[in-house]
């Protein structure tokens, strides 16, 4: 039976030839930044790695890394995956949930890792 | 995107029933939700990673030093592989953009055309990973050594290559005076490990003694990767006296003084763990892009079928499509935290 009822939604993610050249314009250059990206964290990677450099040095590195893959991430959520064009319900039943999980998560395993190496210095392994 | 997303509708009606507030079909709304469930599993991974390598410190490998082979060129570039495995995936995830693109212009052939491509792409990133795996699985030709001292080292340098054993004592196989070529490192590492070298004199495996002609090492490293009552964690040793203390343990006939490779017992790249959680998340991340692959053929033929063209739209296509960047997003995460930091 047909039903009458059902809106069908992806009808309307369709779009024009012109539309199309100008998000194949934006996709080329989320693929020149992503790989832009992975070229930067390579090379950094390689002449300044953990092997060779220490310190505030490498702690600027490894804050630099996460903040390089966190912008890698951002992009392909929110313009590969489309949740950019998406409604703003939709944005944050998404995204809300996963982050705050995961900063608790953050949160509980950093706390715990924290004791247990004390716990290793103080009574020894 | 265009459409309903954008559309200004008042929030009475939106959320009134009849219509779905998020303006996204039930499938479409349901790979979501089961890429958030999948992304906590591959982030509680990740964090569960991050946890242990805390408590091992300076003793966990470094991504450069342990990852630095390519194909057909041997050592000595450092992540270069691994880069090439992250461009290929984000490659094979443009593609799928662009697939997905062609769907919403009705664009049969363009949709054929570019899932073909990611299909490649995935087969492509596979098959390096398996190359990875293999390579870990193998290890070094020099392998981690435990020193006179009780410090565990890793080895950098050049191995020279082992030319021939000379048969000196006759054994089941072989007779005095017969000179072996083949196989050569495969029986000098299973010695190694066995204690069956001792003064440059290598038993094989059916009792004949042999002497090893061995091409000199170069530019040998030792970089100490566990405390001995001399050396430190991160001591570095260099030149003939590292490579005399290295070959002491090497002809001391003592067995398992010398670790090659990876299994889950133990590797030489360093703690018990590493081995383990790089199997488990990378050969997670795996299964993921080979399902990926496997789904994706599936939807092309659908595809080529015009099974979407006659349905008016192909929303399966993004669907999948949703997966596939899923995947290489989890890559992105992987590579970071395994080989980068």
């Amino acid at each position: 039976m047909e039903r009458d009822d059902i809106i069908e939604y992806s009808l309307d993610a369709h779009h024009s030839e012109e539309a199309g050249k100008a998000i194949r314009k934006k996709i080329l250059n989320v693929t020149i930044l992503l790989t832009l990206i992975t070229v930067i964290e390579v090379v950094v990677g390689a002449k300044w790695g953990r092997a060779t450099t220490t310190g505030t040095t490498w702690q600027m590195i490894k804050y630099g890394y996460i903040i390089l893959t966190l912008i890698k991430a951002a992009y392909i959520v929110l313009v590969f995956m489309h949740l950019g064009d998406e409604r703003k319900s939709m944005k944050y039943v998404i995204l809300v949930p996963y982050i705050l999980f995961i900063l608790y998560l953050i949160f509980i395993a950093l706390m715990e890792a924290l004791a247990v190496g004390d716990a290793w210095s103080t009574y020894g392994g | 995107m265009a459409g309903h997303a954008t559309q200004q509708i008042d929030n009475s009606t939106l959320w009134g029933g009849k219509v779905s507030p998020f303006s996204t079909s039930y499938g479409k709304l349901m790979m979501w939700f089961f890429l958030v469930s999948d992304a906590l599993t591959f982030g509680g991974l990740l964090i569960a990673y991050g946890y242990t390598r805390h408590d091992a410190q300076d003793a966990w490998p470094i991504g450069e030093e342990t990852f630095n082979s390519m194909p057909f060129l041997g050592h000595g570039y450092p992540l270069l592989y691994v880069a090439l495995m992250t461009f290929i995936l984000i490659v094979s995830s443009v593609t799928m953009v662009l697939a997905v693109e062609a769907g919403h212009r009705m664009d049969k052939r363009g949709v054929v055309k570019w899932m073909i491509a990611t299909i490649i792409g995935g087969f492509f990133f596979v098959g390096s990973q398996a190359w990875e795996w293999y390579h870990f699985i193998h290890g070094s030709e020099f392998g981690k050594v435990e020193l006179a001292d009780g410090s565990q080292a890793i080895v950098k340098g050049h191995f020279g290559e082992i030319e021939n054993f000379k048969v000196t004592v006759a054994g089941k196989h072989h007779k005095k005076g017969d000179i072996i070529t083949e196989d050569l490192m495969h029986q000098y590492q299973h010695a190694v490990v066995a204690g069956h070298i001792e003064d440059g004199v290598i038993t094989l495996h059916d009792g004949s003694k042999a002497t090893i002609k061995k091409a000199a090492d170069t530019h040998f490293e030792m970089i100490i990767k566990k405390d001995g009552s001399k050396h430190k964690v991160g001591d570095k040793l260099e030149g003939d006296k590292a490579c005399k203390q290295y070959y002491e343990v090497i002809n001391s006939g003592v067995a398992n003084k010398v670790i090659y490779g990876a299994n889950l017992k133990q590797n030489e790249y360093g703690p018990q763990q590493y081995a383990q959680f790089f199997f488990f998340i990378t050969g997670f991340h795996g299964f993921h892009v080979f399902s990926g692959v496997v789904i994706n053929i599936i939807i092309c033929l659908g595809a080529v079928a015009g099974t979407y063209h006659k349905r008016g739209h192909y929303e399966m296509v993004e669907k999948t499509g949703l997966y596939w960047h899923f995947v290489d997003l989890v890559w992105v995460f992987v590579f970071t935290f395994f080989y980068l930091v």
